[in-house]
């Protein structure tokens, strides 16, 4: 004890680096560090670039000098620019209307009694398991102009006669990629929306029934209010993996037929390095920000505690 | 309002029979209490009375009118659960207001009716909370409330009490019963707490593994068990009972004879059970000496447990008590509230 107290003195007035060492603010920043540096090398660093290229005419191989704003000056002069920002809002929101609507319908269904539920759920995880480039590749052949599968099947039930353009004609593949990114964004949508289900109690849809509801008005009054902060932040997850996607319209048409299904991820890097322009290709991906901005504070907004969340105040 | 008539109900889900043909009587009016431990079928019970299990064999009638394959909301019924089920995206008063905005009710009407209950249940300055913001007790009697503004039939009540304190719950289980007397609807309350059924019924029920044990008034259960299920169940402390054999000049457990006012004759030299409750034994010069183990006073009486010879037994006085832990008192069972049970049916036989 004596021992102990005469080692208390003796630290006592040492050095300041132990004790800044010894607060928990000190530790806690020490644990965030690796994180820190991990952000700073692979998030701000490139995003920094980014921005700063754009600024640039930097090309393959040869440093650029500062040109301000010269880059979107063009953009703003370029029709296939604006065309891939109508073919990426369109792709975005009927990519998402559309997973939306069937991830919760399949979400309802498998939360309901059905024989081999849990079997159900595993298998509509595949799309979300299969590496996008994989399933795009089958996409592909899907969606082939002689051997498609979905061709050859009505051809054989005799509703058409030749084979579908899937990929060749502009509206087929505006269609055919919005599709495949449904089917690929389903599970997410649905998982997700089924955990959501799952946390509403039974019996408040007793309450309902007794209080004299119908299953729809269970699903209007019960469970899609209750529902709602999950479906705000799905939905910004969806929008903002819809609104950057570049895998899978690059393996099924490049941006084609005739620009039809260029996004402005791919546009980006068509211009960047294909076409070896990095300013102008770090200009279109900069162009993307402010309407990802917009989403984000659309579902800040969406995602704030709704009042009935909250606890008591007294 | 109306009467409620369980007439021979049985429940399977699949081969495994939960609920082997109740029957129960409920007058118009009535307060009836479904009394027993923990998967005793009383809660299904209740939800098929509410239409929120099947019936799979029986019959329900609500009134006048078979209710078995009518839709729950079509019974003319409300029900409090147990964890409330209260809408948690709605305030009071739409949690209130829901049942009467689906049936398209004016909104003149609602208002009023809405009013009326939050009045009742002295809800009036909560109106526009959500029930995130509100106690447990004051969750509680939303969810009256929502029963009350439907003026229903028959009020379902599943252990709304659970939940609460021991103190709030004292307090609820007047307001529940003051309730009642002011609105007289027939109401079905269930719980696995038999000082609520005791304190708040008209008729309880006790009901033992999907069957009825006994049926009555609550003194009547308290004084006349048909059965040691019930003898055991109600009142607390428990029943102190003692196995031994009927003889002549009393009951012998082991070397020592209890006294028994009266034993049908037939039954002397059979093996069976000695019910006391714990406020029946006397302290008297000429009782029988028992070992104090525990003293508990509560203030208002005094809780003894006690070993009489290898038997344990808790007796309760409204007398205070100086013994300590290892004396000796003599206390004495009173005869005429003796109950005696015969020891391979449990049924009550004197």
């Amino acid at each position: 004890m004596a021992d102990a107290a005469v080692q208390d003195r003796i630290l006592l007035p040492s050095e300041p680096k132990a004790s800044l060492l010894k607060s928990r603010g000190m530790v806690g920043f020490l644990f965030m560090l690796p994180a820190l540096a991990f952000l700073l090398i692979f998030l701000t660093y490139p995003l920094g670039l980014g921005v700063w290229l754009g600024f640039t005419d930097t090309r393959i191989g040869r440093d650029g000098i500062w040109i301000g704003l010269e880059n979107y000056q063009l953009l703003w002069e370029d029709s296939l620019f604006w065309l891939s920002v109508f073919n990426t809002l369109l792709y975005t929101i009927t990519a998402s209307i559309l997973k939306f609507a069937l991830g919760l319908w399949l979400a309802l269904i498998l939360n309901e009694h059905l024989p081999f539920k849990s079997f159900f759920r595993a298998v509509l995880l595949l799309p979300w398991v299969v590496p996008t480039v994989l399933s795009a590749i089958a996409f592909w052949w899907i969606y082939d102009s002689q051997f498609s599968v979905i061709s050859w099947g009505l051809i054989e039930l005799g509703i058409i006669d030749t084979p579908i353009n899937f990929l060749g004609d502009m509206e087929n593949a505006r269609a055919s990629v919005i599709a495949a990114n449904v089917w690929r964004g389903i599970p997410f949508v649905a998982i997700t929306l089924l955990a959501g289900l799952q946390t509403i109690s039974p019996s408040l849809h007793e309450a309902a029934t007794l209080d004299g509801a119908t299953g729809w008005q269970r699903f209007r009054h019960i469970t899609l209010p209750m529902l709602s902060p999950l479906i705000a932040v799905v939905m910004t997850f969806s929008v903002l993996f819809t609104f950057t996607d570049f895998q899978l319209i690059y393996v099924l048409t490049r941006g084609g037929p005739l620009n039809a299904t260029h996004l402005m991820a791919t546009l980006s890097f068509q211009r960047a390095i294909p076409g070896g322009q990095l300013g102008e290709g770090a200009a279109i991906a900069v162009a993307m920000i402010p309407f990802l901005l917009a989403a984000i504070l659309f579902s800040y907004f969406g995602l704030q505690r709704r009042k009935w969340q909250q606890g008591g105040a007294d | 309002m109306a009467s409620v008539e369980i007439r021979d109900v049985r429940k399977a889900y699949g081969s495994q029979q939960v609920i082997h043909g109740v029957s129960i009587d409920i007058q118009d009016g009535e307060f009836v209490i479904l009394v027993g431990p923990s998967g005793c079928g009383k809660s299904t019970l209740l939800r098929m009375v509410a239409g929120l299990e099947n019936i799979t064999g029986g019959e329900i009638r609500i009134g006048p009118r078979v209710v078995n394959n009518v839709a729950p909301k079509e019974r003319d019924i409300a029900m409090v659960f147990q964890n409330y089920a209260l809408y948690p995206h709605m305030t009071v008063a739409d949690n209130m207001a829901f049942s009467l905005m689906l049936k398209k009710a004016p909104k003149a009407e609602i208002a009023e009716k809405v009013n009326r209950a939050a009045e009742i249940l002295g809800l009036t300055p909560l109106l526009d909370r959500y029930p995130r913001q509100l106690s447990g007790g004051q969750r509680q009697r939303v969810a009256m409330g929502r029963a009350i503004v439907r003026d229903p039939q028959v009020f379902l009540f599943d252990e709304p009490l659970s939940n609460l304190d021991a103190k709030l719950r004292v307090s609820m289980r007047g307001e529940i019963k003051a309730l009642h007397q002011r609105l007289k609807t027939t109401t079905v309350y269930v719980t696995h707490d038999q000082i609520e059924a005791m304190t708040m019924a008209d008729k309880i029920v006790v009901m033992h593994d999907g069957i009825v044990e006994q049926m009555g008034a609550p003194l009547d259960l308290y004084d006349r068990p048909v059965n040691l299920f019930v003898a055991g169940f109600i009142g607390s402390p428990a029943m102190n009972v003692l196995e031994g054999t009927i003889d002549s000049s009393g009951f012998r457990v082991g070397n020592m004879v209890l006294p028994v006012q009266s034993a049908p004759a037939a039954s002397v030299g059979r093996p069976a059970y000695y019910g006391i409750r714990p406020e029946h034994f006397q302290l008297r010069a000429d009782g029988m000496p028992v070992e104090v183990i525990v003293v508990e006073p509560t203030g208002s009486e005094t809780q003894v447990v006690a070993r009489a010879g290898h038997e344990e037994i808790i007796c309760v006085f409204r007398e205070r008590i100086s013994a300590r832990p290892g004396e000796t008192i003599l206390v004495a069972p009173d005869p005429a509230l003796v109950h005696l049970f015969d020891r391979d049916s449990g049924r009550r036989i004197n």
